[in-house]
């Protein structure tokens, strides 16, 4: 009757054995989960967070440092319940706000965009008191834990718009990163410097390995730190601002909306890069960055607007310099070239009527441009006076770009606007495909129409002009890390299409615009020769905007300036007065004229 | 009387070589799993210095069990088995709580668990039992006590809330149908539990139905020439299997506290909460996987040594064998009960009287139950219960109670010769 029965019993038990080696087979061989998930449990990987680099002026003064700055992180998996009355008291937050970030915490877990492995912010910056108080609590509450790092601190709020300012990624920037290099809650620079140097200032994360138990109590150092990579710190910079002239800048522009823009014509170095209104850039380091942010970016002054670079505005009279050494290039005109001041067609201002070259830009006598400009587009090249504007147009851009006009200079900051400098497409899409010539479009003539410029173009060109003919591109850093070089391409030097001999009559014009004419009074320095031209920027039905470009000495100039102010009407005042404050304080140290230093600053333009 | 000798060559030599095995390799496991490096092996502040004690207690239990004449342990199964009952009463009065449950009876610090001695104060009683002169496995009569013998332990047990160990007498079925049981009751023991899973993993509960439906069908044809009563049996099993399947909601929701619900729901979906009820599974098969191969070392062990494993001294040492030894240790192990199970049937076998063989087969029952049970629960097949690993798991009341589990059957086989056969 029982035959059998032993070896039944014989059979369950080796089969229960062997079911037991497939299945821990495959949870000991085959599945990897459960290794990496032996690695996040036991081992805490803590983030080296690598000190930027910091960000000094041309004379070795500091603009940009780091500051520690203490984050209470979380790591939801280790959370073990808790009083939360007491988590409340030690850490500050209500009931409500604790539900709140939890309930935040478990939304992004939902959505796949973070896991319970990995430190969430819990409270960002704390204050040296709250971080003593919450670190004699901290063992009473697992999964929490104290990150450092380093954040921004600025030496000077003058250069907000130029430095930029850094935060932590966005979730954009996150999902558009393709390096992978960046994580949830790093910092990268959102803009000016900070952006665009991003991946030499940023350094290298490195990760420290610790062995914790399960109450997250750390135990020491994994495998005595054989995985543990050390942070590199992040390269840094030397600028090419003088800061003295930077906040000497931002003090005369204060209250003001506009730009300066001051480049060291020799080597594209910008020496001052202002921009009003701005903002004080302390405001966006430190844990009420997002609602400072948010009332910063609302503000209606546009304080992070950086003029510089992206206001676009009609370049005005300063534009009949181009015009003259463009017609001179194709030799259309000659210096000596009369032209009759007619304002029939296009009004004048001032007393003359029948000037040379010279007498015309002083005078920045419109008639006059716009026969030249004339002369230029219509030189009997095309069949009709269409094909013939057509052709003299396309010319005509041909020199204006080669002065980077029209086009991004490509400065190292990003967000640089291109301006306009109209091509026969241009037009065509603008007549809908009707024909249009000379007549058409002749306010180009005098920096009006179609045309637009940054501040930095003008700058650039006045360095250009103070060079005779070439520029480098200008840009905001010398010297990246120990290399003592600025990227490349900062040192290549652009031709413009111009003859350097055609300069001369543009140099001798604008000394005489100082010396002689609609900027004497204000721009005319006693010991320096300056040589500038005032543009005034019709605003219909708002008043002009001020426009000054300058350089000087004129022989070997040091300085080329480009100053723009906003609803302040004629270019030979609120601009040109700042420029020659800028002039002075650069070439003398200081001005010796307290009477324009007193009248830039009591006028208030802001509109 | 005869003097009594203790013959060394009569002991089963095979049986205390696997045994040393077990209790030497798992007391260096209860020190991995509490490892310090500060502290030795025998620091007596530790679990392994704790339990070496056990050990050196236990081999002084070994000699006494082979000192005592053998004729002792038949002769007074059941007073050993009446005082055990008597202890198992007296727990829920006057025993200690540790770790919320009413188990331990004892003076001081010093405890020990009744629960775990009437395991082989049971297998004494049962064996007697149906080593009677004339016992009938056939006897209705004879079935009730036997069923009374081991229900006796298990209601005691239940009422100290120990489900785990009141389980382990569930095993003494296998012992009866090894002496003629018939193996209905475990086929439909069996059925009710694999019913019970499949009900709450199945949705619709009509393809249970008609699964049992259709085995009915084929099993009432295949027997169709058979007598009317088995052709009853198989009807009243598959009643029973239907009725399981409506009761299972009411059981579960009802019966069930809600701690063992969560169990058995994380045994289906052991993701289901990771931080709660499925914390020990989810971090025992994180420590036992993460062993891979030949595993991390002995006292390289990151999983355990660092606590994420609770009780990993205790019911989870085997996460601790699965980490630092990897699949290899895992074979070893699984080899050396395999061995021991293969081993005490075999000694089982070999017995002349009855007594001793059905006292035999309780061994190897009670341990092929603690081994399953224990090993699966680790590895995530069964609902975690409080079950020791035998000889591996750190404690004196099971250690102590193993050992005189095994080593009584080394002394009756000792002796196997000097019995008369009354088989």
């Amino acid at each position: 009757m029982n035959e059998g029965r032993k070896e039944v019993l014989q059979i369950v038990f080796v089969l229960v054995g062997l079911i037991f080696l497939v299945k821990l087979f495959f949870i000991q061989i085959v599945e990897e989960r459960y290794k990496n998930m032996a690695g996040v449990n036991a081992i805490r990987k803590e983030i080296q967070y690598p000190i930027r680099g910091i960000i000094k002026d041309r004379n070795g003064k500091l603009i940009v440092y780091n500051s520690p700055e203490f984050d209470l992180m979380v790591i939801l998996h280790e959370v073990k319940h808790f009083d939360s009355t007491r988590f409340c008291q030690v850490f500050g937050k209500t009931q409500d706000e604790l539900r709140l970030l939890f309930k935040s915490f478990y939304t992004e877990i939902r959505n796949r965009k973070a896991n319970r492995f990995q430190p969430f912010p819990f409270l960002r910056q704390l204050s040296t008191y709250d971080l003593a108080r919450i670190q004699d609590n901290l063992d009473e509450f697992p999964g929490f834990f104290i990150q450092d790092r380093t954040t921004r601190a600025y030496a000077s709020k003058a250069v907000a718009n130029a430095i930029g300012y850094v935060s932590e990624i966005s979730k954009n920037q996150l999902d558009r990163d393709k390096t992978g290099i960046y994580k949830q809650g790093d910092y990268i620079g959102q803009s000016g410097i900070e952006s665009f140097y991003e991946e030499y200032l940023r350094g290298q994360r490195g990760i420290k390995h610790l062995m914790r138990n399960k109450d997250g109590v750390i135990k020491g150092s994994y495998e005595g730190g054989k995985y543990d990579t050390l942070s590199v710190p992040g390269q840094d910079l030397v600028s090419t601002i003088d800061l003295t002239l930077q906040e000497y800048g931002a003090f005369l522009l204060n209250g003001k909306s506009g730009s300066i823009i001051a480049i060291e014509p020799a080597t594209g170095e910008i020496l001052a890069m202002v921009s009003g209104p701005s903002y004080d850039p302390n405001l966006l380091t430190g844990k009420n960055y997002s609602q400072n942010f948010k009332l910063i970016s609302t503000d209606s002054l546009k304080p992070l607007f950086n003029r510089p670079l992206m206001a676009q505005y009609r370049p005005g009279s300063i534009f009949k310099i181009a015009q003259a050494m463009v017609a001179l290039q194709e030799g259309v005109i000659t210096p000596e070239t009369r032209i009759r001041c007619d304002r029939s067609i296009i009004n004048c201002h001032g007393p003359h009527s029948n000037e040379d070259l010279r007498g015309a830009i002083t005078n920045s006598c419109n008639p006059y441009f716009h026969n030249v400009l004339r002369r230029m587009l219509n030189q009997g090249k095309g069949a009709n006076p269409f094909d013939d504007t057509r052709i003299g147009l396309a010319e005509w851009d041909k020199h204006m770009m080669s002065f980077g006009f029209g086009r991004r200079l490509g400065i190292d900051l990003p967000n640089e606007k291109r301006g306009l400098v109209p091509s026969p497409e241009y037009y065509d899409r603008a007549y809908g495909g009707r024909p249009w010539k000379f007549s058409n479009i002749y306010s180009i003539a005098i920096g009006e129409g179609e045309n637009m410029v940054v501040p930095l173009q003008m700058a650039n060109f006045a360095a250009t002009v103070a060079n005779k003919g070439f520029y480098y591109t200008p840009h905001l850093v010398k010297s990246i890390g120990n290399s003592g070089m600025p990227l490349p391409q900062y040192l290549e030097k652009h031709l413009t299409t111009i003859d350097s001999a055609n300069f001369r009559i543009a140099r001798d014009a604008m000394q005489r615009v100082v010396e002689a004419g609609t900027a004497q009074y204000r721009a005319k320095l006693k010991d320096i020769v300056v040589c500038g031209k005032t543009g005034t920027v019709q605003n219909e039905p708002n008043p002009d905007h001020s426009v000054f470009i300058a350089f000087a000495p004129k022989e070997n100039p040091k300085i080329a300036i480009s100053v723009y102010v906003e609803y302040s009407g004629q270019g030979g005042r609120a601009a040109a007065s700042i420029a020659s404050l800028m002039i002075e304080k650069y070439l003398l140290g200081g001005t010796q004229r307290p009477n324009i230093e007193e009248y830039v600053l009591k006028g208030k333009f802001l509109h | 009387m005869r003097r009594e000798e203790i013959i060394s060559h009569k002991i089963d030599w095979v049986t205390v070589l696997i045994y040393g095995l077990m209790v030497f390799w798992g007391w260096l496991n209860i020190y991995s799993a509490t490892y310090d490096e500060t502290q030795s092996i025998f620091d007596l502040s530790l679990n392994s210095g704790r339990q070496m004690m056990f050990i050196i207690t236990s081999s002084i239990l070994i000699l006494a069990i082979l000192i005592i004449d053998m004729r002792f342990y038949e002769t007074f199964a059941y007073i050993i088995y009446g005082v055990l009952l008597f202890l198992l009463l007296l727990v829920p009065f006057i025993g200690k709580e540790v770790g919320g449950n009413r188990a331990w009876l004892g003076v001081g610090s010093f405890g020990v668990q009744p629960s775990e001695f009437a395991k082989f104060a049971t297998a004494l009683a049962a064996a007697k039992f149906i080593g009677t002169i004339g016992f009938r496995m056939d006897n209705i009569r004879n079935q009730i006590v036997l069923f009374a013998i081991i229900a006796g332990p298990i209601l005691l047990i239940l009422l100290q809330k120990d489900y785990g160990t009141a389980m382990v007498f569930m095993v003494f079925l296998l012992v009866f149908y090894r002496e003629g049981m018939s193996p209905f009751l475990l086929l439909v023991g069996l059925g009710v539990g694999v019913i019970f899973i499949l009900t709450l993993l199945v949705e619709n509960n009509w393809i249970l139905f008609g699964i049992i439906g259709a085995a009915w069908g084929i099993l009432m044809y295949m027997n169709r020439r058979k007598k009317i009563r088995r052709l009853g049996i198989i009807t009243a099993g598959a009643l029973v299997l239907a009725f399981t399947i409506t009761s299972v909601e009411f059981i579960f929701d009802n019966l069930l506290e809600e701690h063992h619900q969560k169990r058995v729901m994380v045994l289906i979906n052991p993701e289901l909460d990771q931080l709660g009820a499925g914390y020990h599974v989810y971090q025992s098969k994180v420590a036992i996987g993460s062993g891979g191969v030949i595993g991390k070392g002995f006292l390289k062990g990151t999983q355990t040594k660092l606590k994420f494993v609770p009780e990993q001294y205790t019911d989870f040492i085997f996460c601790t064998i699965g980490e630092e030894h990897g699949w290899i240790g895992s074979l070893l192990m699984v080899s050396l009960f395999m061995s021991l199970l293969l081993r005490v049937v075999f000694i089982a076998e070999r017995q002349k009287n009855r007594f001793a063989r059905v006292y035999g087969y309780s061994v190897a029952c009670i341990f092929f139950f603690h081994f399953a049970t224990n090993i699966a629960m680790t590895i995530g097949l069964f609902p975690v219960i409080g079950i020791p690993l035998p000889f591996f798991s750190y404690g004196g009341s099971s250690l102590w109670s193993f050992t005189i589990l095994l080593f009584i059957l080394l002394k009756l086989d000792a002796h196997r010769m000097h019995v008369l056969q009354r088989l």
